[in-house]
């Protein structure tokens, strides 16, 4: 054949380009030269013109100006731009494209040529991109080729069917007919066109079912022929006869002899030939009897047959080609329910495969085994997969330590065995535990009550070797806080006693709170772990206060934002030094008790406050800053709170709230400071206060002792349809409760 | 089958054969993404993967990736089987094919697919049936083009 010189001699220059920039200046040149000759109406080297054309649509660039090239060329009587046209056609126009359709016509044409490797070109090319449009139109000519044709034609024809039925499925009763009396075709070609057109055709139409299961013994004898039949050279792959052939005559005798007994009884003796006479030793066999398999399992086979196709999947577990034991496992995950004790069976390798090296088999493995886990095996599956967590992949970490969970939950043996389960993938894994399963951990600690002393050992001698896993953070935390005293009380059954401190415990939360690695939620709970403590910790309330002064951002974090009810909290907890009075311990727990380590949920507002400075303050101060009413008038009402920033800067909230029957609206306040007092003012929650609702917040920070401030405030705002403005004088603040 | 894709180990295609119907835009991007987690995957490792909803199998010859997106129900040896057959194909008709032939006579490895594959499915079960219409079809190409440089006007009807 000529070489198509040009379009060589221009891949040559393309590719000796040395920079993307030179290539798109060569693609660039070229593409004009091509638009300029596809103008023209040359005859000679059009064909070659739109090979390069379709050359550098590969390379990635655009060439949509060559649709239309691509419709003259198909309309050409000459076979060498036919060809070159209908490649085109299918790199360059999809069904989306309005072009395609002016195809049709020509395809309808090609379809009738005296030509067979022109009629070819338009059945490949409606077969790869006909559109629902043109499947439409030119279904008649298909069925008339399935009939009256040779069998390259004939072969095509089918699987131009298969297209059009893909398309619109109505039109398989066009095909039907034709599709049964092209099974006693001796072309393989054909038979296997046929056998993917009946599939096709029951696939899509259920109603088709029984019509084709009359095809039963006709495809019992085609697959009888190839297995049987001697050396084939045309067919033969790997001493298989036309394994391809072999795979699409099982696929669609699957699909007939699924829920019907009748088919099923006809095919199960050949399924059995098959089976154990088809050499796996390459992948052609290996092929075949995959697809036996899968056949077998999902028609109505004898039991016998079933264990049969059971045990080739346990011998492909243990072929030596990856790509067979991965197919095994697939297949076996889908029968893993309804055949579980013949999956049981094979336990045993499919847990080695946990060891593959290839990560997909891996995956396979860890879900076959988690589907395997029962309650007799519980013990040494667990071994298995505790075993294959420390060497799991990351991608599938988080997937094992759920599958590890909930196999534990359902068959744990014993609490202790469960409790040992938790802990041990909390510290293998901790940092792989999916969040949402911290809360159901927790809860199964708490409920395993003789093992609390036994858990916080062990979790808190986790902690203070890593604090980077979140979730061993968090529950270890949790328990740390609950079963604190018993942590402190140094020794427990099971385990090497070890000295704990009070100190020893803070310093542990206080490195949590301190660690960029610990996550808002880990921090949180490190909080509440303290201030659980806090009720027992006897000599360590300054450390405990500390810990509070350097992480108050959190602490307020923790119990929440800012509620615009104003449900400020009268109780004042104050006292002195050094005597922690069971009274302050009363209140603290009557204040934090039944508190939930729930971040950022809070609907209770509390201020901390710290006392510093000379006095030597030991204890913790829980306290709202007093709530006092500036103006009230028509119905609205004007309420102001300090709170202390730092030592020398406030923060005033004013809350306005509104009794009338009617919104008010555009609302606004404004402050005027003395000129010795800096003020920055905050977003207000709003300019309108609904009526019968919620306060509404409006609040300024100032550089300022409570006691040195002096405020003017105006209130503008509009109340059932009058303009009020009003000034108040606030001459004294209430002074948050200082000692 | 959706799809079919060769690649160099660089990642350059030589080939893209689609039988769904994509916009130019998706096929680029499902090209660029599948690319770069085939060539991310080591030696050893299996042919098949599951990327988005398709099963994907591939092999490696040479310095081209042979890449195959199926359906569900397809089944993946046979594929691995398809895609031997085609480079099989391939070799016969360049007499021992490497990646340089398919880069420069690019148009006839689609013309080869094409009369091995049909629609995404196997049209001809036999190798020697393949390239003996492969053969008649380049022989009336190639009196086509000859006819057609001395009478621009002919017609050649088989």
């Amino acid at each position: 054949m000529a070489p198509s010189v040009c379009l060589q001699e221009m891949i040559r220059v393309i590719r000796s380009a040395r920079t993307q920039g030179e290539e798109r200046g060569v693609i660039q040149r070229e593409c004009a030269a091509i638009r300029a000759q596809f103008r023209q109406a040359d005859s000679g080297g059009r064909s070659h013109n739109l090979a390069k054309l379709l050359y550098v649509h590969m390379l990635g660039y655009p060439a949509h100006f060559g649709q239309m090239e691509c419709v003259r060329m198909i309309a050409s009587p000459r076979y060498s731009e036919k060809r070159i046209g209908y490649l085109g056609a299918m790199m360059l126009l999809d069904e989306k494209q309005d072009a395609s359709l002016l195809i049709t016509n020509s395809i309808k044409n090609d379809l009738s040529h005296s030509s067979q490797y022109i009629q070819s070109l338009a059945l490949c090319t409606l077969a790869c991109m006909g559109s629902a449009e043109m499947c439409r139109d030119l279904a008649p000519e298909i069925e008339r080729l399935l009939k009256a044709s040779n069998s390259y034609i004939k072969k095509k024809a089918a699987l131009c069917a298969v297209h059009i039925v893909r398309k619109i499925p109505e039109l398989g009763e066009l095909f039907t007919p034709s599709a049964h009396s092209l099974l006693s075709d001796k072309n393989h070609g054909v038979l296997h066109g046929a056998v993917v057109l009946i599939t096709e055709l029951c696939e899509r139409n259920p109603g088709n079912l029984d019509e084709f299961r009359k095809a039963v013994p006709e495809l019992v004898q085609i697959m009888k022929g190839l297995v049987t039949s001697g050396y084939s050279p045309e067919h033969n792959v790997a001493g298989i006869s036309d394994p391809f052939l072999q795979v699409r005559v099982l696929r669609l005798l699957r699909i007939l002899g699924r829920n019907n007994d009748e088919a099923s009884d006809a095919m199960n003796d050949l399924l059995a030939q098959v089976a154990t006479n088809t050499d796996s030793s390459k992948t052609a066999g290996s092929a075949v009897l995959y697809e036996t398999v899968l056949t077998i399992m999902d028609i109505k086979s004898e039991s016998g047959l079933r264990v049969l196709a059971v045990n080739i999947l346990g011998r492909f577990l243990l072929n030596n080609d990856r790509n067979i034991r991965y197919i095994s496992m697939t297949s076996l995950q889908k029968i893993v329910q309804t055949d579980h004790t013949a999956v049981q069976r094979h336990r045993g390798t499919i847990v080695d495969c946990l060891k593959d090296q290839d990560a997909s088999v891996k995956r396979r493995a860890l879900e076959l085994s988690l589907a395997l886990v029962s309650a007799a095996n519980i013990r040494s599956m667990m071994k298995e997969l505790l075993r294959f967590l420390s060497t799991c992949p990351p991608e599938l970490r988080s997937h094992a330590t759920s599958g590890i969970f909930n196999a534990a939950e359902r068959y744990a043996p014993s609490q202790r065995w469960h409790i040992d389960t938790i802990l041990h993938v909390l510290i293998t894994a901790g940092g792989d535990v999916r969040d949402e399963t911290v809360p159901n951990l927790i809860q199964l600690i708490s409920v395993a009550s003789e093992l609390h002393c036994y858990t916080v050992h062990k979790l808190y001698r986790a902690l203070i070797s890593d604090i980077s896993q979140q979730s061993l953070v968090q529950v270890a935390c949790w328990c740390i806080g609950e079963y604190g005293d018993l942590l402190l009380k140094g020794d427990c059954d099971e385990i090497e006693p070890m000295q704990v401190t009070e100190d020893d415990v803070l310093d542990v939360l206080e490195t949590i709170l301190q660690s960029h690695m610990s996550s808002p939620t880990s921090r949180g709970f490190a909080l509440t772990a303290i201030m659980k403590l806090s009720t027992r910790i006897t000599n360590n309330i300054e450390s405990v206060v500390s810990i509070y002064g350097s992480f108050v951002c959190d602490l307020l974090d923790l119990l929440g934002e800012t509620n615009t009810s104003s449900q400020a909290n009268q109780n004042q907890v104050n006292t002195t030094s050094n005597s922690t009075s069971s009274s302050v311990q009363e209140n603290l727990l009557d204040l934090l008790g039944g508190l939930e380590p729930t971040p950022g949920k809070g609907n209770i507002l509390f201020y901390f406050n710290l006392f510093t400075g000379t006095m030597s303050v030991t204890c913790l101060c829980v306290f709202s800053a007093p709530n006092v009413t500036v103006y009230e008038k028509g119905g609205v009402n004007l309420k102001l709170q300090c709170d202390n920033q730092t030592e020398t800067a406030i923060t005033v909230t004013f809350t306005a709230s509104n009794s009338t029957q009617s919104d008010i609206t555009s609302f606004t306040l404004q402050a005027a400071v003395p000129k010795s007092v800096q003020l920055q003012m905050k977003a207000p929650s709003g300019d309108v206060i609904p009526a019968q609702v919620c306060p509404h917040f409006c609040r300024f920070s100032t550089q300022s002792a409570a006691q040195h401030l002096k405020m003017r405030v105006r209130l503008s705002y509009t109340s059932q349809g009058t303009l009020c403005q009003d000034m108040v004088q606030i001459d004294s603040f209430p002074s948050p409760a200082w000692n | 089958m959706q799809f079919m894709l060769l690649f160099s180990r660089q990642g350059k295609l030589r080939l893209q054969k689609w039988y769904v119907p994509l916009s130019d835009k998706e096929k680029k991007k499902i090209t660029r993404e599948l690319v770069q987690t085939v060539l991310a995957r080591k030696p050893k490792m299996c042919s098949f993967l599951e990327w988005r909803d398709l099963k994907i199998v591939y092999k490696r010859y040479a310095s081209l990736y042979f890449c195959c997106a199926i359906e569900d129900q397809d089944n993946e040896l046979i594929t691995l089987e398809i895609i031997h057959r085609y480079v099989e194909l391939l070799d016969k008709y360049f007499g021992s094919v490497c990646e340089l032939d398919i880069i420069f006579n690019f148009e006839k490895a689609y013309f080869i697919l094409d009369e091995f594959l049909l629609g995404g499915e196997a049209q001809e079960t036999s190798k020697k049936n393949v390239l003996k219409a492969i053969e008649q079809a380049d022989l009336l190409q190639e009196v086509n083009y000859s006819l057609s440089l001395s009478l621009p006007h002919a017609v050649f009807m088989v």
